[in-house]
């Protein structure tokens, strides 16, 4: 199987995408490299990954500006086109700002920035993200951010639990949902989402963080490997770009 | 030219976390009969065209894209004429 190319934008003020990099590269043995924000295209690429960080100082809001930088039309295409799109906390926030994923993150309900690791519960496996996990596995993955409370409008919310598009759930070691387990106040305990067509992620938590064994803990890893083996799993493959 | 003062403000219904708890401090201060505290932006820039119209459709878009989040935020902005800056002689 030839390697999955990752290509890691980065904006000013990105400072995860070292470690996006590494997940993918060191750790998962894929091609990876980084995309300044200023390029018009992506080039050749399988998976497009929004790093977290800061981009553009969190001004106005978070992910606000990033959302206008020229490498975002050519990701708005890609991932129109069926292309495999991560974006991990500041990342979830450009995607949700650009419009690729509905609702917003605003400040967490504590006022607080929070960093630490948190429980996930994987609410669905037949996603290109989630596809090497175990129906209601939990993961232990790190958050890290000042505004990651999941808000949509009822309409919204209730589309994504019907059509099965919440992905990741915070909850307790034992996979309870529980206001205790949900670090932000997150409306439905959302940590993950899809898009519609199942292509576009969006997640709080750092499965890049959690990727190497050597740090402890590599739950994050089942992120990656699902997205690289949905890249030969006859159900995805009609997605490739 | 006009000016525009531009107010943008949490939708009602999305909890304020913010507010409430300035509103708490006001209730600490002893300020009881104050309630429904809410934080917002207030953003200033200036237009340079000469229709009041033209800056207002100017104004109204940027909030819209990029100034405001219309999935969690209103806004609202008033417009004044702003005076071309007199000749300062030498």
């Amino acid at each position: 199987m030839s390697k999955v190319k990752f290509g890691i934008l980065v904006f000013p003020g990105s400072n995860c995408d070292h470690d996006a990099h590494f997940a993918a590269s060191s750790v998962m043995k894929q091609d990876a490299r980084f995309i300044w924000h200023k390029e018009s295209s992506l080039g050749d690429v399988d998976v497009v990954v929004i790093p977290g960080g800061f981009s553009y100082g969190d001004y106005l809001r978070c992910g606000a500006i990033a959302r206008f930088s020229p490498i975002m039309n050519d990701v708005v295409r890609f991932a129109n086109g069926g292309g495999a799109v991560i974006g991990i906390c500041n990342g979830f926030q450009i995607l949700t700002e650009v419009g690729l994923l509905p609702g917003a993150l605003l400040r967490n309900e504590s006022l607080r920035f929070v960093c630490k690791d948190v429980y996930v519960r994987v609410e669905q496996t037949n996603t290109r993200f989630t596809g090497a996990c175990a129906p209601g596995e939990v993961l232990r993955i790190p958050i890290a951010h000042g505004e990651g409370r999941y808000v949509a409008d009822v309409n919204t919310l209730q589309r994504l639990e019907g059509d099965g598009r919440v992905v990741f759930r915070y909850a307790t070691p034992s996979g309870q949902i529980s206001s205790e387990a949900n670090p932000n106040g997150s409306m439905n305990s959302i940590a993950g989402i899809t898009n519609e067509a199942g292509n576009v992620l969006g997640l709080m938590p750092h499965p890049e963080r959690a990727s190497d064994p050597l740090l402890g803990n590599a739950d994050g890893q089942k992120v990656f490997q699902s997205l690289i083996q949905s890249f030969t799993t006859h159900e995805f493959v009609h997605n490739l770009s | 030219m006009f000016k525009a003062k531009i107010t943008v403000t949490l939708r009602s219904s999305i909890l304020d976390p913010q507010g409430k708890a300035v509103e708490h401090g006001l209730h600490s201060l002893g300020y009881q009969s104050v309630s429904h505290v809410r934080i917002g932006k207030h953003i200033e820039l200036s237009v340079g065209v000469d229709s009041k119209a033209e800056a207002e459709r100017i104004v109204r878009e940027a909030c819209e894209r990029l100034l405001s989040n219309p999935v969690m935020e209103d806004f609202s902005f008033t417009l004044e004429p702003l005076k071309k800056p007199a000749h300062v002689k030498g």
